[in-house]
């Protein structure tokens, strides 16, 4: 055990943490909005609009989020009209290509959990609404969204873990995330165990503290 | 199209290869799951305090590390470990761990975390009367086991373990980061050598759905004959 190099490579390793919290924050907020918009789409009675939901989330659930980062960052660039467009200014940075694929990614994962939470309201609660006389918008907005919201906190506060573990493929796009700055030290000083002990902790430790969150949530909201 | 004829000039056998390592490296890996679930349930489920710590301990951190920092750790610190044991024995030479294993050995401690839980939870939604109604027939310890438990928690294991075999499938995309060849370093290759990353990442991407796709549907038919007399 190389004590020196643990203690050494902690505020390293602590400040990459930061970057690792900043991708996996802006893309579960981008993500957020992506997996409402696509759980709504799939509660419509439309059989194109709703297949084209489900194909959108199959496909983002059935193939691995490496193949996803590498599509949008080596892919893309290859389309000549994408470069002369002013999109281009996002998609050539590595840090938006990681954001935007986490953030589908995680879109993904989110309309099917929002998309059961909301089947999973009884019919009864919408009908009281309307019998009170409620307009649908309110409904939808003051009644279904913050029981769907309640009913899918368990399993999005897994799917925020899920995220956050994902963020380490960033390293893949050459980002310095957590795992990225861990790989380089065990790179340059061939101390994997030490290292892994470090950033693992540090994962863990966020991993820790998103779950009393949720868990916090939970209990804030039930009912 | 031309891109993926077989044979010298295209990249369709290398692809097809590659997609068989990935079939191989997922069911290994799975298996190498098995094993350690196997062996993390019953201390999981054991009643003393200690053995449900190195269970716990082992699914949490495992759960709440990323795949790749795993993979980095058994990476680079499979061939040292490989080293020393073998320094003990007297042999110094340099030893390179084959890539298939270390990242099956990984991509499988992983997906063990995973069974681990999928198994407890099963065992433990089995009723109480089932382990006392064994009990009182007179079964042995083996018999109870294999003939009442086990078919009954394979049954609710199923489902769930289909989500860890997706898991573990997608993960085994991580393991290119070794330098093994499958679905996911041909692409990066062929990519790298045609300047076409959008064609070959996206047809993975088609490799991994039909991958997916294929297993559910044969996932689904063991689950209808698990299921039967339900």
């Amino acid at each position: 055990m190389d004590l020196e190099l643990m203690i050494n490579s902690f505020p390293k390793l602590l400040s990459a943490a930061l970057i690792t919290l900043k991708l996996l924050s802006v893309s579960l907020i981008i993500g957020l909005f992506i997996g409402l918009f696509f759980a709504i789409l799939r509660l419509q009675k439309n059989i194109l609009i709703n297949k084209f939901a489900y194909g959108y989330s199959y496909v983002f659930r059935g193939t691995p989020l490496l193949v996803q980062i590498f599509i949008i960052y080596f892919g893309l660039g290859q389309i000549e009209y994408l470069r002369s467009t002013i999109l281009w200014t996002i998609l050539k940075e590595p840090y938006w290509c990681a954001i935007i694929a986490f953030a589908l990614n995680t879109g993904a994962y989110t309309s099917e959990i929002l998309r059961s939470a909301f089947q999973t309201i009884k019919p009864g609660i919408v009908e009281a609404g309307k019998s009170l006389g409620i307009s649908n918008k309110v409904i939808f907005y003051k009644i279904q969204i913050p029981i769907a919201i309640r009913q899918s906190l368990p399993a999005y506060g897994n799917e925020i873990i899920l995220m956050m573990k994902g963020t380490s493929l960033a390293s893949t796009v050459t980002l310095m995330d957590l795992t990225g700055v861990a790989k380089y030290i065990i790179s340059t000083t061939f101390k994997p165990i030490e290292v892994f002990i470090v950033a693992g902790g540090i994962y863990l430790f966020m991993t820790f503290i998103i779950h009393n969150l949720i868990k916090f949530l939970e209990k804030k909201y039930s009912y | 199209m031309e891109l993926l004829a077989f044979g010298d000039t295209g990249w369709g056998d290398e692809l097809f290869y590659a997609t068989l390592m990935t079939i191989a490296v997922s069911i290994t890996a799975m298996f190498i799951g098995f094993i350690f679930a196997l062996i993390f349930t019953p201390l999981k489920l054991s009643k003393n305090k200690f053995l449900n710590f190195i269970a716990n301990s082992y699914t949490t951190i495992i759960r709440g590390v990323p795949e790749l920092l795993v993979i980095y750790l058994f990476f680079f610190g499979g061939t040292g470990a490989v080293m020393f044991v073998a320094s003990i024995f007297g042999y110094n030479e340099y030893i390179e761990i084959n890539a298939f294993i270390t990242g099956a050995f990984a991509i499988g401690i992983i997906s063990g975390a995973y069974s681990t839980e999928v198994f407890r939870g099963a065992i433990q939604s089995i009723d109480k009367g089932q382990f006392e109604a064994a009990n009182v027939l007179g079964l042995s310890k083996f018999g109870k086991f294999f003939k009442i438990i086990l078919p009954q928690t394979l049954r609710l294991a199923i489902p769930n373990l289909s989500n860890v075999w997706q898991i573990t499938l997608k993960d085994t995309s991580l393991i290119s980061v070794t330098g093994l060849v499958e679905i996911m370093r041909q692409s990066y290759i062929a990519a790298g050598s045609t300047r076409d990353p959008l064609f070959f990442y996206s047809f993975a991407a088609v490799l991994y759905l039909l991958l997916t796709f294929v297993s559910m549907k044969l996932i689904n038919r063991l689950e209808v004959k698990y299921s039967r007399g339900y």
